[in-house]
């Protein structure tokens, strides 16, 4: 088939209009949030402190913006935070005692990952107290249903005395079954 | 007997239901954000900043020391504390003694704010980088710390301070201070 110019024109036009697209498409990855997060140039001596500082950063909460991290927030105050870590972990303190800076200053509330205090023993102690409360439970409806199965009242004892000898002086068949 | 431990049994739930109401009515009315500070009873940690008006004079912690006083942490970038501004200048008015820390914020600018609507603070101190805001557990402005006349921290209140909470609670915090 052949080409009239109309038919090229309009050929030529797509051709155009998909190449603007494609810009488009590639200048989406330029703004998005990837290329406009905040990233600090940290640099640090070794690996080790690298991932000490990431792992800090991690587990520390900020307390302006208290559903995040300081790795993830972008408060002032967590640019401080992370500042301060980097400090710290440059100068050759490892986590345990970053953290006993931190906690010094806004307490416990900066920690993900709490200790264990007599505020918080509660939350190691609560799911093993629920569980034992729980084999309580069990414990106490087997035993319950055992007693039931096992045991009669005098009362009954004597009811199913009297139902007995009524039914062996009516019935000697019934009497062998019952005895079973 | 029997009966009586059934109702007791049959009213565990009941019970567990009012703890837990108690405990998310509670959560209602507090204010996650208000973190009790950790340097209740201690004093103020080691410091030293330049004036806010003049950049060779050096303060320290000494400053801290005999007289019982507020530390107000603020800054021009913070609304609150123009709304609380007019508040600390009544205080002052009233003989209160106050020092201003100016966190994280320009000189100038700083300068012009206190030249501009008065300035309550008997020193005012320069904390640029927010490292002594950092040492003191600040996370926002304004803060106001109570500090006796030992240099110990009594109270923190986070948020502005304005008539109604002073007359209702800070009032009394600062006058039982010695």
């Amino acid at each position: 088939m052949q080409l009239t110019s109309v038919d090229l024109h309009v050929q030529n036009n797509r051709f155009k209009t998909v190449n603007f697209s494609a810009y488009l498409f590639c200048l989406m990855f330029f703004f998005s949030p990837l290329a406009f997060s905040a990233t600090d140039l940290f640099e640090f001596d070794n690996a080790q402190q690298e991932q000490t500082f990431h792992d800090l950063t991690k587990q520390l909460r900020c307390p302006k913006c208290q559903n995040q991290n300081i790795a993830d927030s972008n408060a002032k105050l967590a640019e401080d935070l992370r500042n301060k870590t980097y400090q710290l972990v440059k100068e050759g303190k490892n986590e345990e005692q970053v953290i006993a800076y931190m906690v010094t200053r806004y307490g416990n509330f900066i920690r993900y990952d709490p200790p264990m205090t007599p505020a918080t023993i509660f939350l190691w102690l609560g799911p093993l107290l629920f569980i034992l409360v729980g084999f309580y439970f069990i414990y106490a409806l087997v035993t319950r249903q055992k007693k039931q199965e096992a045991q009669l009242d005098p009362e009954e004892e004597q009811r199913l005395q009297e139902i007995l000898s009524n039914k062996k002086s009516t019935d000697k068949k019934s009497q062998k079954g019952n005895k079973e | 007997m029997v009966k009586s431990k059934k109702i007791l049994t049959l009213s565990v739930p009941l019970v567990i239901f009012l703890i837990a109401c108690y405990f998310l009515f509670q959560g209602l009315y507090t204010d996650p954000r208000k973190l009790e500070s950790t340097l209740i009873g201690q004093t103020v940690p080691e410091f030293t900043l330049q004036d806010l008006y003049d950049p060779d004079k050096q303060h320290d912690a000494s400053i801290f020391k005999g007289q019982k006083l507020l530390l107000n942490v603020w800054a021009t970038w913070c609304p609150t504390c123009y709304a609380e501004h007019q508040f600390l200048t009544k205080l002052a008015g009233q003989g209160l003694y106050i020092i201003g820390m100016d966190y994280k914020d320009n000189r100038i600018k700083a300068i012009k704010w206190l030249t501009d609507l008065k300035d309550p603070y008997a020193i005012s101190l320069f904390d640029k980088d927010g490292m002594l805001g950092l040492d003191l557990g600040v996370y926002g402005a304004p803060e106001t710390f109570f500090i006796d006349s030992k240099g110990i921290i009594q109270y923190r209140h986070v948020g502005d301070l304005n008539d109604r909470n002073w007359q209702d609670k800070l009032s009394a915090i600062f006058d039982n201070m010695e």
